[in-house]
């Protein structure tokens, strides 16, 4: 279906604007000036960096046509197929405009250039994006255009090892790539989630010191795990694992498309190497150790006592936005739960119903009423199947959706804290400095030359350390800026194709439907 | 938040609607021009609804003709049981009651609502004191056609619409009341009672000497347990279609909210407008289904009681007849007041052959009645799920494309103003 070129728009009430919520974009400043909302005839027009041009004039993807299916898993759902987080779409005008925007803002100010990219400030704490952003925006491009397609990972055939207590569950981690630093273009491991544990344990330790946000895997479940060993065969236990499959598949493919973690050597092993050492010290990782470790960092960072006084707001304002669409997913979150849980209430209640028309079919004397009883309590019973499934989309599409950015926002939050934490280090540097220089004029006036020749060399080394200090705390806002920005561009996309995906779903059954009752049509109009 | 406004149900079309299912539950009726009766609106007075019956007729009967009346549900009950109190409409499906009104529900979804305000945002409660207010309507207007339909169904019998009760409850301007308090006096619900009590056993002790209401018998008691049954299911399940039109109205308040836009950036709107509008159809599928599907089944299933009314009524009087052949006998044994016992035999050998005749007839076209009736309904409702179902794969299928096609935003935005208007 051809929806983008030949559209005419209907006539367009007079000043009929949009909310100004809109307009303001991604990185809190306001858009004199660039209001996209005007600018739609040549969008893609605006600096490229490498990405394609002529994407406006071609089709929208066919809406039906299968997604390439990485994940070939059984699913419970015939709809969750590939949840995967990558950008499935080069045509997405909705990536580049999104992109463009950002691109713009800093090519805007690029070229009132040289006042804004002024000197460093040591005590204030102004960024100077003009100068800085270009270079990583348009790395950002670069990298995003590059990475979509070289690394695929799915999570697949869960199989339970083992008996009893000890027993535990193997996924099948297979990779696809075109990279050359994996030992070949295909291949594949076996993992538990504990491994996964592991990773996340590795890359938190190691990347989140650079403001980078690593995606947190999926929680831990006692009671999940007790009824899996027991027993994997009845529908909670299943509904659990593939929960858990998809789960850890989605937490993949977040770390692999992410530039820097890709990089990283662990990742790679984890991917690749077939015995993988068992990972210790999971404990902290269930899901409520890992809210605690994010919020005991939040703690210690409300606890400092030198406040941070930042003239680019950009942080803070940034950091109350964050905080406040946890909230707002949360409570979003509840409601969707809400949903599922009614959803299989009517498919239950559907069921029932069913089974009651059947016998109200039985027993009416009118031979056709009989009939078409009988065949409306099959449709129902079609019905139910059709609720079923949407039950499962509700859950593994939305809430799944929910549940993760939930966990993600307290990753990005926990990089926030890095960086305070860097700044904090700094602080406490340069104040070591300035006791070390008062004591060296101390030690002047006191005349002690040995004692000087001490002090001398410490100041030089906290110098150097504050200096060390300062640029690893512009680095990490850098990072923190960068991974922001790359983070809400990937949510965005993220929603916008599960949302499209959940829609989707919905109009499969919809046309079920459709035929369901149109096939009961007849019946009802032969009684007689 | 002036998309929010526009959103609201739209309470006009659901009345039609709500009109049109009611009324087809029964066929046929009201098309007499020499009685026409309706209930043009009805008053709502904390627990009390206020009818005005309106009758147009050309029968001389009548003081004039056209008039109005105010009339309480309690005047429908009081000319419901003078109805079966009747001797001479013995042999009659008596239509049944109309149920009393019943607010409960949407009053205590109101309260719960009233209590949960605080941890609302004011649009979710804004929206969700709409949908009850709604509900409410449509729970009013649902009452004030069961009662219209009682009044027809009584108005299309040949023999009940010349009753003189039936005249007085639709001319008399002036509070039936007292009647009502006289009513009971007289009666003191002797019948009815013993109606509720005994029925079952007595139809199905009596010995039936004719094959047609042996069948009947069979089938009525079968059937009404079955469709009993079936209205309970049936109401299980669309309250859950109600729970989750819901659920869309507080996850589309949610997602309109500021601080969520920021995630979704240029979608939020259309996708926003896809919960509006998806929780409107489903609330209408959920009122749709209520009033054609259960509304039938519930209808019907009372119906059935009426009838079964009816054969315990016959059940009864054959029950006499044999009770006066044993007296006769015993009077022929002993010699005495014979002639009286005769007399008496062959007074309830009529009235059950009286009851025989004109109840078969009335089981025949009940019959013929519910096989028409269930026939439209369900032919409608298959109608219906297949409308709905395509609007919503067009409302689907439209926000898939403008999601996918971001710089159309402004457009998107008018184009889901209108779609949502055309709900």
């Amino acid at each position: 279906m051809a929806a983008s070129s030949d559209r005419n728009p209907p006539p367009f009430p007079a000043s009929e604007e949009p909310e100004t919520g809109l307009c303001d974009m991604a990185d809190g400043d306001s858009d004199e000036g660039e209001d996209i909302f005007v600018n739609n005839s040549t969008p893609v027009a605006v600096s490229r960096g490498v990405s394609q041009p002529d994407q406006v004039s071609e089709e929208p993807p066919d809406l039906f046509s299968e997604e390439e299916a990485i994940s070939t898993a059984p699913t419970l759902s015939t709809t969750a197929k590939s949840n995967g987080v990558h950008s499935d779409d080069e045509n997405d005008l909705f990536a580049e405009a999104h992109v463009e925007l950002s691109a713009d803002e800093c090519g805007s100010s690029a070229h009132k250039d040289p006042s804004s990219s002024g000197p460093r400030p040591t005590s204030s704490f102004t960024q100077s994006p003009a100068a800085r952003q270009p270079t990583s925006l348009e790395q950002l491009e670069e990298e995003e255009a590059k990475d979509s397609f070289d690394v695929d990972v799915s999570v697949t055939s869960p199989e339970k090892i083992g008996d009893g207590m000890n027993a535990y569950v193997a996924y099948k981690v297979s990779t696809r790539t075109s990279l050359n630093m994996f030992r070949s273009k295909t291949f594949f491991v076996r993992r538990r989630f504990s491994d996964f544990l592991g990773l996340y344990e590795k890359l938190s330790v190691k990347q989140s010191l650079h403001g980078c946000i690593v995606p947190p895997p999926p929680e831990k479940s006692v009671v999940g795990m007790t009824k899996v060993k027991v027993g994997m065969d009845d529908p909670s236990s299943v509904e659990f694992v593939e929960r858990r499959r998809a789960a850890l598949e989605r937490y993949l493919q977040r770390v692999v498309s992410h530039p820097s973690l890709l990089q990283d050597p662990d990742v790679r092993e984890f991917l690749e190497r077939e015995d993988l050492p068992r990972a210790v010290n999971t404990q902290a990782l269930s899901g409520a150790g890992f809210l605690k470790m994010i919020n005991k960092a939040s703690d210690a960072v409300n606890k400092m006592t030198i406040k941070m006084n930042e003239s680019d707001t950009w942080f803070e304002d940034k950091f109350q936005e964050v905080e406040n669409e946890e909230q707002q997913l949360r409570k979003l979150h509840a409601v969707v739960d809400s949903l599922v849980n009614h959803r299989k209430e009517l498919c239950m209640n559907t069921a029932v119903f069913a089974k009651s028309m059947a016998m109200l079919g039985n027993s009416e004397d009118n031979t056709a009423l009989s009939r078409a009883l009988s065949q409306l309590a099959e449709v129902e019973d079609k019905m139910e199947q059709l609720h079923q499934e949407q039950a499962a989309s509700d859950f593994f599409i939305f809430a799944e959706l929910l549940a993760d950015y939930i966990r993600m926002l307290g990753a990005v939050r926990g990089c926030f804290d890095q960086r305070m934490r860097a700044w904090q280090r700094w602080q406490e540097a340069q104040s070591t400095l300035q006791k070390k220089r008062e004591a060296e004029a101390k030690l002047l006036w006191a005349n002690k030359p040995d004692k000087l020749q001490q002090a001398k060399e410490e100041i030089t080394e906290w110098e150097a350390r504050v200096t060390q200090y300062e640029r690893d705390f512009d680095r990490i806002g850098m990072t923190v800026r960068k991974e922001v920005l790359r983070f809400e561009k990937e949510k965005a996309k993220d929603f916008k194709s599960q949302i499209i995906k959940y829609l989707e779903s919905m109009l499969q059954s919809e046309q079920r439907l459709i035929k369901f009752w149109e096939a009961f049509l007849p019946e009802a109009k032969a009684i007689a | 938040s002036s998309w929010f406004n526009w959103a609201k149900p739209v309470q006009l079309s659901r009345e039609e609607l709500t009109k049109k299912y009611i009324r087809s539950v029964s066929v046929d009726l009201n098309n007499d021009a020499s009685l026409l009766i309706d209930i043009p609106d009805a008053l709502c007075e904390r627990d009390k609804v206020k009818f005005t019956v309106h009758t147009k007729t050309t029968l001389s009967s009548f003081q004039k003709p056209e008039f109005s009346v105010p009339r309480q549900h309690e005047d429908f009950i009081w000319l419901h049981d003078t109805l079966v109190e009747t001797e001479d409409y013995a042999g009659l499906i008596i239509p049944p009651a109309p149920p009393k009104p019943d607010f409960e529900g949407p009053r205590e979804k109101m309260h719960k609502l009233g209590e949960g305000e605080a941890t609302m945002t004011k649009e979710e409660y804004t929206k969700m004191k709409q949908e009850l207010e709604a509900e409410y309507l449509a729970v009013f207007k649902k009452t004030v056609q069961v009662h219209e339909i009682f009044l027809q169904r009584l108005s299309s019998h040949p023999i009940l619409n010349k009753d003189r009760n039936f005249q007085i409850f639709l001319e008399y301007d002036q509070d039936l009341s007292v009647r009502r308090k006289n009513a009971k006096e007289m009666f003191g619900g002797f019948f009815k009672n013993m109606v509720k009590s005994a029925d079952e056993v007595l139809i199905s002790g009596v010995k039936e000497v004719d094959d047609f209401f042996e069948q009947e018998k069979t089938f009525l008691l079968d059937y009404y347990s079955k469709i009993k049954d079936s209205t309970a299911k049936a109401e299980k399940m669309t309250r859950s279609h109600k729970n989750i039109a819901d659920d869309y109205i507080r996850i589309s308040s949610l997602m309109y909210q500021q601080k969520i836009t920021r995630i979704l950036i240029y979608t939020h709107i259309v996708v926003t407008m896809s919960f509006v509008s998806l929780q409107k159809v489903e609330g209408r599928v959920a009122s749709d289904q209520e009033l054609k599907l259960t509304e039938l089944l519930r209808y019907y299933m009372r119906d059935i009681q009426a009838a079964k009314d009816l054969l315990y009524r016959r059940a009864r009087a054959l029950a006499d007849y044999e009770n006066s052949n044993k007296a006769l006998d015993k009077a022929r044994l002993k010699s005495k007041d014979i002639p009286q016992a005769e007399e008496h035999q062959q007074q309830c050998l009529q009235k059950f052959d009286k009851l025989s005749e004109s109840g078969k007839k009335e089981l025949t076209s009940f019959k013929g009645r519910r096989v028409v009736a269930f026939r439209k309904n369900l032919i409608e409702m298959a109608e219906l799920e297949i409308k709905h179902a395509k609007v919503r794969s067009s409302i689907q299928l439209y926000y898939i494309c403008f999601i996918m096609c971001t710089n159309e935003l402004q457009y998107a935005w008018g184009i889901c103003k209108i779609l949502c208007e055309q709900i």
